[in-house]
């Protein structure tokens, strides 16, 4: 066994080093670095960047105009875009509905769908949960009737993020009541100007607008639209659950918020000395240090299994519990370590575009990001949910 | 980067955990521990047909070569069956100091038969007074009239009983460490034998005016080939705990399988599955901290000893974490000395105290700590 990158590896991290250095605008990185919110127009010239470059896509096949990465580029690349304080692609078309098109869509939905993927021309959001279906997604009720050669969509989908920038909505609707509750469900693609689709904010305990609810009112969409067959969607839905989720740790994250930390504590003062000095401060460091250590190795022992030709399943939730409590233990540290300075709450300058003052910009976003943290053992299958997958897949119980 | 093994090691692996399994059954393991030490034990003598005593030595002393990885499938599998001999104690830590420090005619005479199982020696480095610290010794040696001199006390010295000579560390007038080797019986060396709460056969060896001739020095500088040594016995004992994790996970999930309340299996209760899954969690990232350390040894010894360190304290933690809920969720059960599980987590909650501690090894990464 051995741990290293390949000549070729550390070659080509030394390539996407480069790259980002040259080609990430320095307004977006420090908006990323401050932890501010990035306007739809900062996501777009960052995606259009990458589009150039032809990396948009990282995780798809070069068939379809990805780079034809595998598992351990796609994992440089992930590391060194946190580093660079690059914004994260927004994954619910390049990562999330494009892979379910390419399984189950059709030649036509491929030709039309991939290429405005790829360019950036559509935004996507993610239909998935409701009210009444959270973890448990299966239960959903969202209606969908057919009328011809349309359906007709009633019903509400919740916690849709960044819709409010989206022209586009993968959505899972009941085809079926009568059937089974997983096999009455099917995956339809719904335009956003359609009549009848009302979005409306949610404002998160950090005061960020970054989920919606969306209403769908008698909503008329082509049964052209739909992927698969009809009674498939919940396939789909786990396809996509199971589907390149390697980078599901959000190691490259997980490193960039210590790195910072550890500086912010060398820097931060207490009775004169560094913070990092405090015993109770470094002894939770140093802790989370060591499972960032161990979640490194972890993650790529998964990364090398993908490699050479299996399939994460099941451990990609031990990768989600594991990142997401490190990633909130150290958003917990980070907040911490700036003690009084941490208190100030600055919605219009995190939010939106008003000014601060240099020193209250630098530690202006630790605490509504603590707050914002908590969603990640919440979404994509709370870890509690993730846990049962383990218990159910892993350890036959 | 590649976590699969050879042909060679997954043939090692398979060989061994079917050794182990056959022979090293929870009976099988009591006859063992009760049996009295008289020269190498069956098992032993199997060992060395398996080319398993030359293993990890390096092929310059006579060895197989084999890597920090082969150790770690080595170890592994003595964990799962907490195979009572003394394979890392009585083996591979005093055969790898001799490796690095004696001359040919000491090699000759105390790592040869070594490796060939004609005897086992011991490693006596441990004195409660400076408990983990290897470096800080109150033991001493000086040269008088053309002999070695030698006073102190070495404390839980493993496979004492068994072991032909000891290596002991003393403190030279030089301010230097320096490493001999006691042969049993000799005059002025006595020994208080017992085990160990976890079942290791175990002794204090005290050393009152034991005189030894020139030959029997090892080493009057012993710091490196020390730290080396003991960078190989922790990542060696962290591969020896995953096995023992596994097997106390599988008997724990085995249990909750089969044992019922309230007319249903343990396992179907969600508290319960939870419960397991941690234990789980906790063996996985241990694993790969294993992993860490076995493939760290050949590393910069500053860069091996942080990431040893790191995956001794973190394992400590998890093999403590996972003893606990294994006794928890076999209930009372888990209290008896008749359920099997009860010796896997004792063995895994005493790991700890071998070869430096979690919160000596946090120490170590705390010191060694880089902030960009």
């Amino acid at each position: 066994m051995n741990l290293t990158f390949s000549p070729e590896e550390q070659a080509f991290r030394a390539e996407v080093r480069h790259f980002l250095a040259d080609a990430l605008p320095s307004d977006i990185s420090e908006r990323v670095r401050l932890g501010r919110h990035l306007r739809a127009d900062d996501h777009l010239r960052w995606q259009n960047t990458l589009s150039e470059q032809g990396w948009l896509a990282s995780n798809w096949p070069k068939e379809h105009g990805g780079p034809g990465w595998g598992p351990v580029q796609r994992h440089i690349f992930d590391e060194e875009c946190a580093a660079a304080h690059a914004p994260t692609v927004v994954p619910f078309g390049v990562n999330m509905v494009a892979p379910v098109i390419m399984k189950f869509g059709s030649i036509e939905q491929q030709q039309h769908y991939l290429p405005r993927i790829l360019s950036n021309q559509d935004w996507w959001c993610q239909g998935y949960s409701e009210p009444g279906a959270g973890s448990d997604l299966a239960g959903l009720n969202t209606r969908a009737v057919r009328d011809g050669d349309h359906y007709i969509v009633n019903g509400q989908k919740t916690w849709t993020t960044l819709g409010q920038h989206a022209n586009m909505l993968f959505c899972l609707v009941r085809t079926d009541p009568e059937a089974k509750k997983q096999a009455g469900i099917s995956f339809l693609l719904i335009d956003m100007q359609t009549p009848g689709i009302t979005v409306r904010p949610i404002i998160t305990l950090d005061g960020a607008h970054e989920v919606n609810e969306i209403f769908l009112d008698n909503v008329r969409v082509p049964v052209e639209n739909r992927v698969g067959e009809e009674g498939q969607g919940w396939t789909c839905a786990k396809f996509l659950l199971t589907h390149e989720r390697t980078g599901i740790a959000g190691l490259g994250h997980a490193k960039q918020a210590l790195r910072h930390l550890k500086s912010l504590a060398s820097r931060v003062e207490h009775r004169g000395k560094p913070l990092l000095d405090l015993p109770s401060f470094r002894q939770r460091v140093v802790k989370a240090e060591l499972e960032l250590i161990a979640l490194e190795v972890t993650n790529l022992r998964v990364i090398a299994a993908a490699r050479d030709g299996g399939v994460p399943g099941a451990e990609s939730s031990l990768l989600k519990v594991r990142g997401s409590e490190l990633r909130q233990e150290l958003s917990e540290l980070t907040r911490r370590a700036l003690g009084p300075a941490a208190l100030p709450f600055f919605p219009d300058f995190l939010h939106g575009d008003a000014s601060l003052d240099d020193e209250r910009a630098q530690s202006a976003s630790a605490s509504a990001q603590y707050f914002n943290r908590r969603k990640l053992s919440i979404y994509g299958g709370s870890n509690e949910i993730q846990k049962s997958i383990v218990a159910k897949t892993i350890l036959a119980m | 980067m590649d976590f699969a093994l050879t042909d060679e090691q997954r043939m090692l692996e398979e060989t061994l955990s079917r050794l182990v399994a056959d022979q090293v059954s929870a009976e099988q393991r009591r006859a063992m521990l009760a049996a009295a030490p008289e020269g190498a034990s069956a098992l032993w003598r199997t060992f060395a047909e398996l080319g398993l005593l030359h293993m990890p030595f390096s092929e310059d002393v006579g060895g197989l070569g084999g890597d920090g990885t082969d150790l770690m499938i080595i170890m592994q599998a003595l964990g799962r069956g907490l195979v009572p001999e003394h394979y890392l104690a009585g083996l591979v830590l005093p055969g790898q100091l001799l490796a690095l420090t004696a001359n040919s005619e000491q090699q000759k005479h105390w790592l040869t038969p070594l490796l060939e199982g004609k005897h086992q020696l011991a490693f006596a480095w441990q004195e409660y007074s400076t408990r983990y610290d290897a470096f800080t010794v109150s033991t001493q040696a000086k040269q008088q009239d053309g002999q070695w001199q030698l006073n102190g006390r070495k404390d839980v010295v493993l496979n004492l009983e068994a072991a032909a000579a000891t290596l002991v560390t003393a403190q030279l007038e030089s301010g230097k460490l320096g490493l001999f080797i006691v042969p049993t019986g000799a005059p002025g060396a006595s020994s208080h034998l017992y085990r160990t709460i976890d079942d290791q056969a175990a002794g204090d060896l005290t050393l009152d005016k034991v005189t030894l001739p020139l030959a029997h020095c090892l080493s009057e500088d012993i710091s490196d080939a020390l730290a080396e040594v003991l960078a190989l016995g922790r990542a060696a004992i962290c591969a020896q705990a995953i096995g023992a994790m596994e097997e106390a996970c599988d008997q724990t999930l085995a249990y909750l399988k089969e044992r019922k309340q309230f007319g249903l299996p343990l396992s179907t209760f969600q508290a319960l599955q939870h419960r397991m899954v941690d234990m789980h969690l906790h063996l996985e990232q241990s694993r790969s901290m294993a992993i860490l350390a076995a493939t760290s040894l050949t590393l910069p010894s500053s860069e091996r000893d942080y990431k040893i360190a790191a995956a001794k304290a973190y394992c400590g933690e998890s093999a403590r974490f996972i003893a606990e809920q294994a006794i928890q969720l076999h209930g009372a059960m888990g209290m008896t000395e008749e359920c099997y599980v009860a010796n896997y987590a004792k063995h895994l909650v005493m790991f700890d105290h071998y070869l430096g501690d979690s919160d000596y090894h946090l120490e170590t990464v705390s010191d060694l700590l880089s902030v960009a």
